[in-house]
């Protein structure tokens, strides 16, 4: 195949890319798009492994390596349950961030790769491959411990080792200066050295990273390891000179940052302060300070009484949380929904954009569930419907239905917006204790006067209310 | 605001001190022959005084309804013996019909009243109203479309009522049971009820009739409400005529000749098997369609039964009597107006809490005081005369980019909040703009001095990526961010290619060339990516196949 085909053929792969990703504007489309996907991938390979590149020499290795990885894709894909996206999307960026590395290393030995390169070309060709190395080994480490952190196979809580600013800027500043040496190395052996130390330093920056962020700001950080992979594949683009690398790097590292940037902005935090880590730990006493702690008496509510004011609504908002998909109880919450529906109840779901640990986390378990996508609404698109509610649920969320996040200044969530929950008739949080939320922040909402307690497991208490309102 | 500053001349006068500055809701006794209903409820007056009102209720007032004085008392209204006195110590004036010629001669300069007034039918009603230099707030006048005033539409709500209430009169009138049954004595044959228009009233007629065991068909002009007649459990009939019949604000517009006709021989199909016909049909500002025509009536059975919901717009069926029920052709037409009279106790209460959400958007401080707010679209639809001056009909109602209305006051519009996440939250100041353009500027001309010619043909292609990426993924819907996550994450192994040219590039057989490491590092890479490769898409896949409706 000529360099002009494959030229060719990188260019279609770019627009198929683009269309791949146009078509989630939509359910309706996100199928031809994730196609679109598919084949665009497939032509890129193809024109590559075909193209002037590429010597019949590596076939045997190729379609071993591919058919390798294949198999394990194939099969992680089929088996993880939904409920483990997040883990399995934190492990899969972990792999793009491990190969930007190898590429990186491999370009670097190989003489032929810079053979052509002279004085700024030369300098700039291992700029690149300093920086997506770089890149590429945060990504690989940050990836890892954020998939153990949604595994639970590490604490979900913020690790703050004191003076952790001052370890990060030192990081940099060696890494900066490692960058220096190894641009000013003659030869490969030499340059070698600050290459491997700032690998190592990458790694541990991109663990300590991701140690310090807590659970809930689990959606930022996934987004934000998303765009880095994309910035690693954009980065070894400029390293090979290879356009469709950089173009789709490009996309994916801008679809990653505007994702942290939604979610940034869901929570109310800028992007510095969620990746600095902890809520509210910089000025010692957090929680403490918002002064007024709200009092009073919470109504608890039992599962046979939550049935009979289910049964007697009209209206009715459902709001998940993290705590949903913790016990598994999307499938029951589905079976309530289609009974009350049957009923004539207009059932629908209010999803808060940091819902859950990664964006879109609870769409697609209710999704999974079989809730129909059209009474799973955006925030903005239910929030004034809240006074018209009969009954709000709230299942396993706490700080996104916060009334102290609109009531409170000093609140430390104050300004994020919330579910207005608290507007409807009356509202069923559903919690396994009166344990505060991710932010550490009471919720003024326990204890309002139309606000019932069920408490227990969600799973379990959702079957007692099914088993009631079927009964 | 003038009504805010006029001290109530009669008002009672062992009002202490403290509330003497809150204003006062009066609510006379219907004045207009055979009117049950009352505008407020003991309970909706204990939630106004909440709010900071005090409340005041003629003597009598709720009788009708079943709420005697007592129940008003009790919840903390002061009762007045004649509508005089009431009149002269409301600030506001809480009515259900639109006021009559004795009470209109009782308003005062700025009193604000709430009632159905019906501006487009009673042109000379608002210009005596507009005369004595009130406040109007005409419920009917509520802009239905938007969701927030659905709270207040107390149209929708007696709608409802009288739907349900339209059946029962049928049935009642009716010579057989609604539900068919095998008795020893013989089969009952279920009743065949035909119902013209969808709305409100219609759902509703339909909904009772299903329920009382009639077979229920339905027609609407708008195509859309075909669901909503299935949802209540009837059958949509189907005009064979290609039109749609949707004029805004949820009524129907009228119809082209040629559907008109297709129309009636639908109806008169429907006239010939049917028992019991209910037509609600009406169209704003203009008398209601004439549906069934005398000949439509001759061919009923004996015996049927026709009630005309629309008989107060002068009917949708040609023999229609309003206010009676009469029989003609062994058909009786009943057209009474007062179905929701008819229900007085329940209708009253949804009005009067029509009523209390309607003051709490007027009353927003909760300090019992209105704010008839211009800006406001709900309120702007609803007030059609401010302070004397006739403010009907509304503008058009603001859709997101319509330019300003040519209100009272040229307000600047607010700016339209985009779909989704797209809209940036405010634009950026000047100077963080300006900062940010000399800082992309600098960093530019840095990159256009130095680097070489190549690396700007790929720097090029990388920002334009970049602004690629930006326009399209805020297109993205936030229920499907998983999925882009992970066909993104898919699409990234496109960092395969980078392993792929290392494993066997035609330079090779270079001297110092680490063949072997180079081509280890470049095969795990390759393994390692297709996991993601294909792992992505099919985890990607599969997750879409899940999103249904």
């Amino acid at each position: 195949m000529p360099a002009t085909l494959s030229t060719v053929a990188y260019v279609g792969a770019t627009i198929l890319f683009i269309l791949s990703l146009g078509g989630l504007s939509n359910p309706e489309t996100s199928r031809r798009g994730n196609l679109y996907g598919m084949i665009g991938m497939a032509i890129a390979v193809l024109a590559t492994v075909f193209g002037p590149q590429v010597t019949s020499a590596g076939y045997a290795w190729i379609v071993g390596a591919l058919l390798i990885g294949a198999v394990i894709g194939l099969y992680a894909a089929r088996t993880v349950k939904m409920t483990q996206m997040p883990e399995l999307v934190a492990l899969m960026h972990s792999l793009v961030g491990l190969a930007a590395v190898l590429v990186g290393y491999a370009n670097y030995i190989d003489p032929a790769a810079s053979a052509g390169f002279q004085g700024a070309e030369k300098t700039i060709h291992e700029l690149e491959i300093y920086i997506g190395v770089l890149i590429g080994a945060v990504t690989f480490s940050g990836s890892i411990i954020a998939f153990g952190k949604l595994s639970g196979k590490i604490s979900g809580k913020p690790m703050l080792l004191p003076g952790r600013h001052w370890i990060n800027l030192t990081g940099l500043l060696v890494v900066i200066w490692c960058g220096g040496w190894f641009i000013n190395t003659h030869s490969i052996s030499e340059g070698m050295t600050p290459l491997v130390i700032m690998t190592v330093i990458a790694l541990l920056f991109g663990i300590h990273m991701v140690m310090a962020i807590g659970g809930a700001d689990m959606p930022v950080v996934v987004s934000m390891l998303n765009s880095y992979s994309g910035w690693a594949a954009a980065a070894t683009g400029f390293m090979l000179s290879n356009d469709l690398l950089i173009v789709t790097g490009a996309l994916v590292g801008s679809s990653g940052a505007i994702l942290s940037y939604i979610m940034c902005r869901a929570m109310n935090r800028n992007f510095v302060s969620v990746i600095a880590g902890g809520f509210g730990t910089e000025g010692g006493t957090p929680a403490a300070a918002a002064g007024a702690q709200p009092a009073g008496e919470v109504s608890p509510i039992s599962s046979a009484e939550t049935a009979e004011l289910l049964r007697e609504a009209k209206n009715v908002i459902i709001v998940p949380g993290y705590g949903m998909a913790v016990a598994q109880a999307q499938h029951t919450v589905y079976e309530i929904t289609k009974h009350l529906r049957e009923k004539g109840v207009n059932v629908r779901f209010g999803i808060h954009p940091v819902a859950g640990r990664m964006p879109g986390h609870m769409n697609v378990l209710l999704a999974e569930a079989k809730v129909p996508y059209d009474i799973v609404l955006e925030m903005d698109e239910l929030n004034q419907d809240f006074p018209n509610t009969d009954v709000a649920m709230v299942i396993g969320a706490n700080d996104i239905v916060n009334p102290a996040a609109q009531d409170d200044p000093t609140s430390p969530i104050a300004g994020m917006p919330v579910l207005e929950v608290w507007k409807a008739k009356t509202s069923i949080v559903m919690k396994r204790s009166m344990a505060s939320g991710y932010a550490g922040v009471d919720n003024p909402l326990f204890y309002k006067e139309n606000n019932r307690m069920l408490f227990g497991d969600a799973k379990k208490m959702l079957d007692e209310v099914l088993v009631a309102l079927k009964a | 605001m003038a009504h805010v500053m006029a001290v109530p001349q009669g008002a009672v006068t062992s009002a202490p001190e403290a509330v003497a500055e809150a204003q006062v809701i009066g609510v006379p006794k219907e004045t207009f022959p055979g009117e049950k209903r009352v505008a407020t409820i003991p309970e909706v007056v204990e939630k106004l005084i909440k709010l900071g009102f005090r409340v005041v209720v003629q003597s009598g007032a709720g009788d009708e309804a079943n709420f005697n004085d007592d129940s008003y008392r009790a919840a903390g209204a002061e009762i007045v013996s004649d509508a005089t006195q009431l009149w002269a110590s409301a600030d506001i004036v809480f009515k259900v019909r639109a006021p009559q010629e004795d009470e209109v001669a009782m308003i005062r300069p700025g009193q604000t009243v709430v009632s159905f007034i019906w501006p487009a039918q009673n042109p000379e009603l608002m210009q005596k109203l507009a005369a004595r230099k009130a406040t109007v707030l005409a419920i009917d006048s509520l802009p239905r479309t938007l969701s927030r005033a659905q709270k207040m539409d107390a149209l929708t709500s007696m709608a409802g009522v009288s739907g349900y209430r339209a059946v029962i009169e049928a049935a009642h009138a009716f010579g057989r049971p609604l539900n068919g049954q095998v008795t020893a004595a013989g089969k009952i044959p279920p009743a065949k009820v035909f119902i013209a228009g969808a709305g409100v009233a219609g759902l509703a007629a339909i909904g009772t009739a299903v329920s009382l065991g009639a077979i229920v068909r339905a027609n609407d002009t708008r195509s859309e409400v075909a669901d909503q007649v299935k949802s209540m459990g009837g059958e949509f009939v189907k005009v064979d005529y290609e039109e749609e019949g949707s004029g805004g604000g949820g009524y129907a517009k009228v119809m082209s000749e040629g559907f008109q006709q297709a129309q009636r021989e639908m109806y008169a199909k429907q006239a010939k098997e049917v028992d019991i016909i209910i037509t609600t049909a009406l169209i704003p500002g203009k008398p209601a369609p004439r549906l069934i025509t005398a000949d439509m009536v001759k061919s009923m059975k004996a015996g049927s039964i026709i009630v005309d919901m629309a008989a107060e717009q002068a009917g949708n069926c040609e023999l229609t009597e309003p206010n009676k029920a009469v029989v003609k052709h062994g058909v009786t037409i009943i057209g009474y107006t007062d179905l929701p009279s008819r229900l007085a106790k329940q209708s009253s209460t949804l009005y009067a809490t029509n009523l209390l959400r309607l003051t709490e958007e007027l009353c927003k401080t909760k300090d019992g005081k209105i704010d008839v707010n211009m800006e406001d679209d709900a309120i702007r639809g609803l007030t059609v005369i401010k302070e004397g001056g006739i403010t009907w009909p509304p503008p058009a109602p603001k859709l997101s980019l319509a330019p300003a209305a040519p209100a009272a006051k040229p307000a600047p519009a607010a700016p339209a909040k985009a779909h989704g996440h797209g809209a940036a939250a405010a634009p950026a100041s000047a100077k963080g703009t300006a900062i940010a353009f000399l800082v992309a500027a600098g960093l530019f001309w840095f990159i256009g001095a130095y680097a070489p010619p190549a690396f700007i043909a790929h720097f090029t292609v990388f920002v334009l990526a970049c602004f690629i990426g930006y326009m399209v993924i805020w297109n993205v819907t936030p229920a499907l961010h998983t999925p882009l996550m992970s066909v993104t994450n898919a699409i990234s192994s496109i960092i395969a290619i980078g392993a792929l040219v290392q494993v066997a590039p035609p330079i090779s057989g270079a001297a110092d060339r680490p063949e072997a490491w180079i081509i280890g590092l470049a095969v795990v890479s390759i393994a390692l990516v297709a996991i993601n490769m294909f792992g992505g898409f099919a985890v990607t896949q599969r997750m879409l196949q899940m999103f249904r409706k």
